[in-house]
């Protein structure tokens, strides 16, 4: 197995770690709102934002290089805001291959990036310090429906099974399409999508076996349709205070951002 | 493990701005919750185990690649097999699941980007999936040879459609210039779509061979109201898409020109004018709201369709049930 589903979660006990989860998901939802909103020309709110982002992540032993670091996943995706470089109106900047590049457009397009990465930085710092199961149950506790709750839960229990399934078929293709160093193997790009194609269908068969199985060790352990879970403990008025620190932060932030655009 | 092909279409965080993202979240909620009561009908007590489990399949088979050229690799989206396999509500829960695991614990597309990623990847695949796979079937006659081809046309359907409507998405939330990003992304991903296309005709095709008894429509032939249902289903959709597209491609092509024309001459007195975010200049704005207005009707439409389709077929099956 190459690597766990937990890998982006990191166990400890930390300030961060220890907080309720729900408290956690809603202040997350609320910073990812708050650095969207953030009007694209208040340039002073970024290094804000990010200072707010990385001090959280320092109560919760993240350093904040690191988080920058896994923060980048997303960055490709600017490739789609690119256009913005050059199809916005404005004074000319640059001029490549015959497309003149504005100033408003290259700062439309850094607005787009800057938030893309706190935002993602700010999701990021859930789901590093809080186990998967908290997370679920922090959502049931917001109103998300059981059953699809429990359908997230039972695919989080049995995602690294079948990835170890998909491991299997990964090595059974790569024994039967031994090559000989440079010599051409292994069929044209048609071939090898349908063997790829071949790969999931087997899987799903083998999914669909394995729910059956599981679905009657259920039943036969007394399931009747419905999960027992804990009852959630109450929301503690320490816990809101905590949350409500960054909330307040953001807010300053937000209400600073939209002075300096009315300048 | 997850590829810059694969990045392009789940929307990240900061690419759709608060109100489109509220948007995608409504319609996803309206849809998500239809889904939960149609599967809970029709599995009851199996549908935590099955549905979990299927939704893990489709993460996992993501991670089936195969290589294409030059160290590149293609692997499957799923939303046009799982739409197949087990019909579309019960794709829409599963890649539902999908996709809100790999944004809340991996970053793999953003929170408040979610429902729009859902829409994107999960609903309008289910939907136009299984439409286009029933409609080529049975023009093909419905042998085995007709699921495949089927099945391969649904694949590179549900590619092309996800891609425009990312590209729609972005466009109205002004992250993204629809004239140029439209033809790029509908451009690349009828490429990436017939990987999609190739690898989704191998999956149904050993599913048919080994176990054609799970294949949706050999329990469901009976009924041929379903069928029908879901066909209209899915050309009030692709109306939808029909109508506003051009609504939305022709307009900023015109006041691009207009601005650029602007731009030069009033630059100094118009100074409030360059920090007002592109999309919510007065005038445009209208533009906006019937853009979005369409896309909200078009796919209420369809799901008001496909609900009452669902609804004939439930009172046709329960008898049986």
């Amino acid at each position: 197995m190459s690597d766990s589903l937990s890998q982006r979660y990191q166990p400890g006990s930390s300030p961060l770690h220890r907080l309720d989860p729900r408290v956690k998901l809603v202040v997350t939802l609320i910073l990812v709102l708050g650095i969207t909103l953030t009007p694209a020309q208040a340039w002073p709110a970024y290094p804000l934002l990010w200072a707010l982002v990385a001090s959280i992540a320092a109560l919760g032993g993240i350093g904040a290089g690191r988080l920058a670091r896994l923060g980048s996943v997303a960055l490709p995706f600017a490739l789609a805001a690119a256009t913005l470089l050059f199809t916005t109106p404005g004074d000319p900047a640059a001029h490549v291959l015959g497309l003149t590049i504005t100033h408003e457009g290259i700062a439309r397009f850094a607005a787009v990036v800057l938030k893309s990465w706190l935002a993602v930085q700010a999701a990021l710092l859930l789901s590093l310090t809080t186990h998967p199961t908290d997370l679920l149950w922090a959502l049931s506790s917001l109103r998300v429906p059981t059953v699809l709750v429990q359908i997230l839960s039972f695919m989080i229990r049995y995602l690294d099974t079948l990835r170890d399934e998909v491991d299997r078929l990964n090595r059974a293709r790569a024994s039967r399409s031994a090559s000989v160093p440079g010599h051409k193997s292994g069929g044209n790009v048609v071939w090898r999508a349908t063997v790829a194609g071949h790969m999931a269908g087997s899987l799903f068969l083998r999914s669909l076996e394995r729910s059956e199985r599981v679905y009657a060790a259920m039943q036969a352990r007394g399931y009747r349709g419905e999960m027992r879970v804990l009852a959630a403990p109450p929301l503690t008025p320490r816990a809101v205070l905590w949350g409500a620190v960054p909330v307040i932060a953001l807010g300053l932030i937000e209400a600073l951002a939209a002075l300096w655009w009315h300048r | 493990m997850f590829g810059p092909i694969f990045l392009a279409m789940h929307i990240p965080d900061g690419f759709v701005n608060v109100p489109v993202g509220l948007v995608g979240w409504a319609l996803m909620i309206v849809f998500v919750g239809v889904a939960l009561r149609q599967t809970g009908r029709q599995l009851g007590e199996r549908q935590i185990p099955l549905m979990g489990v299927l939704a893990a399949f489709i993460f996992a088979a993501q991670m089936i690649n195969f290589p294409v050229a030059g160290g590149t690799s293609g692997h499957l989206l799923g939303g046009a097999l799982a739409a197949i396999l087990l019909g579309p509500w019960a794709a829409v829960l599963v890649m539902t699941s999908v996709i809100a695991v790999q944004g809340l614990l991996f970053q793999d597309g953003g929170l408040l980007a979610m429902g729009f990623n859902t829409i994107n990847m999960g609903i309008l695949t289910a939907f136009v999936g299984y439409a286009v796979y029933s409609v080529v079937r049975k023009a093909l006659g419905g042998t085995p040879t007709a699921s495949i081809v089927g099945a391969a046309a649904a694949a590179w359907v549900t590619v092309e459609a996800a891609a425009t409507a990312t590209s729609l998405e972005l466009a109205i939330s002004g992250t993204s210039a629809l004239d140029v990003a439209l033809p790029a992304m509908v451009g690349v991903h009828a490429v990436i779509g017939l990987g999609e296309a190739l690898v989704t005709a191998g999956a149904v095709a050993f599913v048919q061979q080994t176990r054609p008894d799970l294949m949706p429509h050999a329990q469901a032939s009976a009924s041929s109201t379903r069928g029908t249902g879901w066909i209209a289903a899915g050309l009030v959709l692709a109306l939808a898409v029909a109508f506003a597209s051009p609504l939305a491609s022709s307009h900023p092509d015109g006041l691009e020109r207009v601005a650029e024309d602007k731009a030069f001459m009033d630059e100094a007195e118009d100074a409030p004018y360059s920090i007002l975010p592109d999309y919510t200049v007065p005038g445009i704005d209208n533009e906006t709201v019937t853009t979005i207005a369409a896309g909200v009707i078009g796919v209420l439409i369809v799901a008001a369709v496909g609900y009452g389709a669902a609804r004939v077929s439930q009172r046709e099956h329960s008898p049986q049930a």
